[in-house]
């Protein structure tokens, strides 16, 4: 037992000489992001690119790990394993607060830096000591559209909302009525995924409110087959029609004039961000003030090229 | 002439003890485990795989495979397979979630009921089995969609989401939960924390406590498991069925075995032990999500298969499974110590996993002269 303890004892006293010396300024620097997407979500593609591209601007090593198969209880020995390499910060998700705040925490009271990015809010950052939450604040970005709306002269609305089960998604609903300054009421329509109930539905509610002029839809899913409904009723590009996300269906009625325009979250400042924020926050013990929100960033027919250009690698 | 005394009969044929040693199921786990640890102290020492929580993430790691690979070693020597393993432990979970927090029974009622519903399930599995005739292969992949199903479908249709959470909370207080999700020695870690042995948090809210506070319950779960299926398998009556089963279930039957109830008994088993896994999983994080446990019964099958075990049965070895599954777990989270670029990591893996799965055959090919 004795032998044993001595030589976890070596083990740890060789393990801890080379993270002492990386604190000091301008060592090696070390981040890894962890994500909960599973091999499978090419969404994520634009997130390694990010941190790729921040890490050789900056000049710092930077890895990107995730659950194979999307197990958030996979994710969270990553993060253990991660904490347990000893990187100075690590970038990563909130996707199941109750599963992941436990490692987190753990990694944050060993002295690793943290910070939230894509899921979790602000609040849960907090809670779990990290330094920082870059993402999209569902309720901000919906009133931020809400806001923007108003000014392009909306005043009675439909949100299409195909996730009705996720409460975080009609939050931007919600935020949408408040920014416009309108009572939400039942302007929240609960669609349902399937694209030809989406389609019938949204053509129901607009025959039977004609006063709508404005029309909400959250993500690809709703968003296209009310781009269909739309056509088939021939009112697109009379009515004022924006949406979450984006997609090909959407890129190209942007570009028609069906959607006025389409919000992106940007998951490449959501990667990019927070490892220029370490970098420096290690280098010289600067940090910005607040949360940074990554979108919403609005974009139209005027936007397009470099959406185009640049999709699915930065996009 | 008679002096040369050649055996008449191969069975009373005297081995040399290093031959014997060699003819051992598990000797390819344990040549593979000394080669993966040698490897990685020489590629990944000083990047904290060997520090306390480093050791401490590989064992958890592999203490799960090993919770799983036992069950799955059983039934594979016993001749059959479960692809639902990985299903079970999301469906385990979701089980719990929806008994102990969305009915809020006492979360001991919750896990025995759990248990009683998953090794039915597992019954019912071997059942159709050996009802049908049926390869154990197409039975339980359609168990591995339906389980799926259901976990999906049960909480989406009461609550409305896929993750269930609170379960921590539930089972606070509870006198049966802590045996899955509890840790023991934590005296003693905090002991080697305040002597200096081990690292201590420098901040926050567990300031001075150890970075590893005990062992978890998983690890003891992963231990007993593997020493009972080791007896069991090795000096038991039933153990030398669960051979004779996978072996030649017809020979086996008509020498008088009970092939029927120990095929059963094997995948009651292996149901058990994927709940055990899915409880320890919830316990320790507080939450069940219907995509737990993706693929865990390939991860099973891989490391029983390099701990030595035939896929056609017959032959295997619990220890040997438990160092497969020793392997799997070190390989996997190793090559994330030792820096492999994250989309390269699963070549590594499969590379190493096909090499020690070659290895094994070979070695028990060259001392056993089968072809």
């Amino acid at each position: 037992m004795k032998k044993l303890m001595t030589s976890l004892a070596v083990g740890a006293a060789i393990i801890s000489a080379p993270v002492a010396a990386t604190a000091g300024a301008h060592e090696e620097l070390n981040y890894v992001l962890v994500s909960h997407a599973p091999d499978s979500d090419t969404w994520w593609n634009t997130i390694k690119n990010g941190i790729a591209l921040a890490g050789e601007q900056v000049g710092v090593n930077v890895e990107y790990r995730n659950p194979p198969t999307g197990d958030i209880a996979d994710m969270a020995r990553i993060i253990e394993q991660a904490a347990a390499s000893s990187p100075d910060g690590i970038i990563t998700t909130l996707a199941d607060f109750d599963v992941l705040s436990g490692p987190i925490s753990a990694a944050v009271d060993q002295g690793i830096d943290v910070i939230i990015m894509n899921t979790g809010t602000p609040e849960q950052a907090r809670e779990v000591g990290a330094l920082m939450y870059v993402g999209q604040p569902e309720y901000d970005a919906g009133f931020a559209a809400g806001l923007r709306a108003k000014g392009e002269g909306v005043t009675k609305f439909l949100c299409v909302n195909h996730a009705i089960q996720q409460p975080t998604v009609g939050e931007r609903c919600r935020g949408y009525a408040d920014g416009l300054g309108i009572d939400l009421g039942d302007a929240m329509m609960d669609s349902g995924t399937d694209p030809a109930e989406i389609k019938n539905k949204v053509m129901a509610y607009l025959s039977a409110n004609e006063d709508v002029d404005g029309i909400l839809t959250l993500g690809p899913v709703s968003a296209d087959p009310t781009i269909a409904a739309l056509d088939e009723m021939g009112l697109a590009g009379d009515i004022h029609f924006g949406t979450f996300d984006l997609g090909e269906e959407i890129v190209k009625a942007i570009k028609g004039g069906t959607i006025k325009w389409g919000i992106d979250q940007q998951p490449f400042l959501q990667a990019y961000l927070p490892v220029v924020i370490l970098a420096n926050w290690d280098r010289y013990g600067v940090l910005p003030g607040n949360n940074i929100n990554s979108g919403p960033g609005f974009v139209t027919a005027a936007g397009l090229e470099k959406v185009e250009a640049f999709a699915g690698e930065y996009r | 002439m008679a002096e040369t005394a050649t055996p008449t009969d191969e069975r009373v044929k005297e081995m040399s003890r290093l031959r014997l040693a060699l003819m051992r199921p598990e000797l390819g786990g344990m040549v593979g485990a000394v080669a993966v640890f040698t490897f990685f102290l020489l590629f990944a020492f000083d990047s904290g795989m060997f520090a306390s929580q480093g050791i401490m993430n590989w064992t958890v790691v592999s203490a799960q495979f090993m919770i799983i690979a036992v069950g799955a070693c059983l039934l594979m020597i016993a001749g059959e397979f479960d692809l639902s393993v990985g299903s079970m432990i999301g469906f385990a979970g979701m089980m719990i979630a929806v008994f102990g927090v969305v009915l809020a029974w006492p979360m001991w009622i919750a896990i025995l009921i759990t248990f009683a519903i998953c090794v039915a399930i597992g019954a019912l599995n071997g059942y159709i089995v050996i009802r049908t005739g049926l390869p154990s292969f197409i039975v339980t992949l359609a168990f591995l969609f339906i389980l799926r199903g259901f976990t999906i479908y049960i909480p989406q249709t009461i609550e409305r989401k896929t993750i269930i959470g609170g379960i921590r909370e539930a089972a606070e207080g509870d006198w049966l939960a802590p045996i899955f999700g509890g840790k023991i020695l934590t005296g003693f870690f905090q002991w080697l924390g305040d002597i200096g042995v081990l690292e201590t948090f420098s901040r926050g809210s567990r300031e001075g406590q150890p970075v590893v506070d005990g062992i978890p319950m998983l690890i003891v779960w992963a231990l007993i498991l593997v020493a009972f299926g080791h007896i069991l398998l090795t000096r038991t009556r039933f153990g030398n069925w669960i051979y004779a089963s996978g072996g030649d279930a017809e020979a086996a039957r008509n020498s008088g075995v009970p092939v029927n109830r120990v095929k059963i008994a094997m995948f009651m088993f292996t149901a058990f032990c994927a709940t055990v896994f899915a409880l320890c999983q919830v316990m320790e994080f507080g939450s069940a999500g219907a995509d737990r446990g993706l693929l865990k019964e390939f991860e099973a099958i891989i490391a029983v298969v390099i701990g030595g075990a035939l896929l056609t049965g017959g032959y295997g070895s619990v220890i040997g499974a438990a160092l497969g599954a020793l392997i799997f777990g070190v390989v996997q989270q190793g090559l994330f110590f030792a820096g492999v670029e994250s989309s390269l990591f699963r070549v590594f893996l499969g590379v190493i996993l096909l090499g020690a799965v070659i290895l094994n055959t070979y070695i028990r090919r060259m001392i056993t002269g089968e072809r």
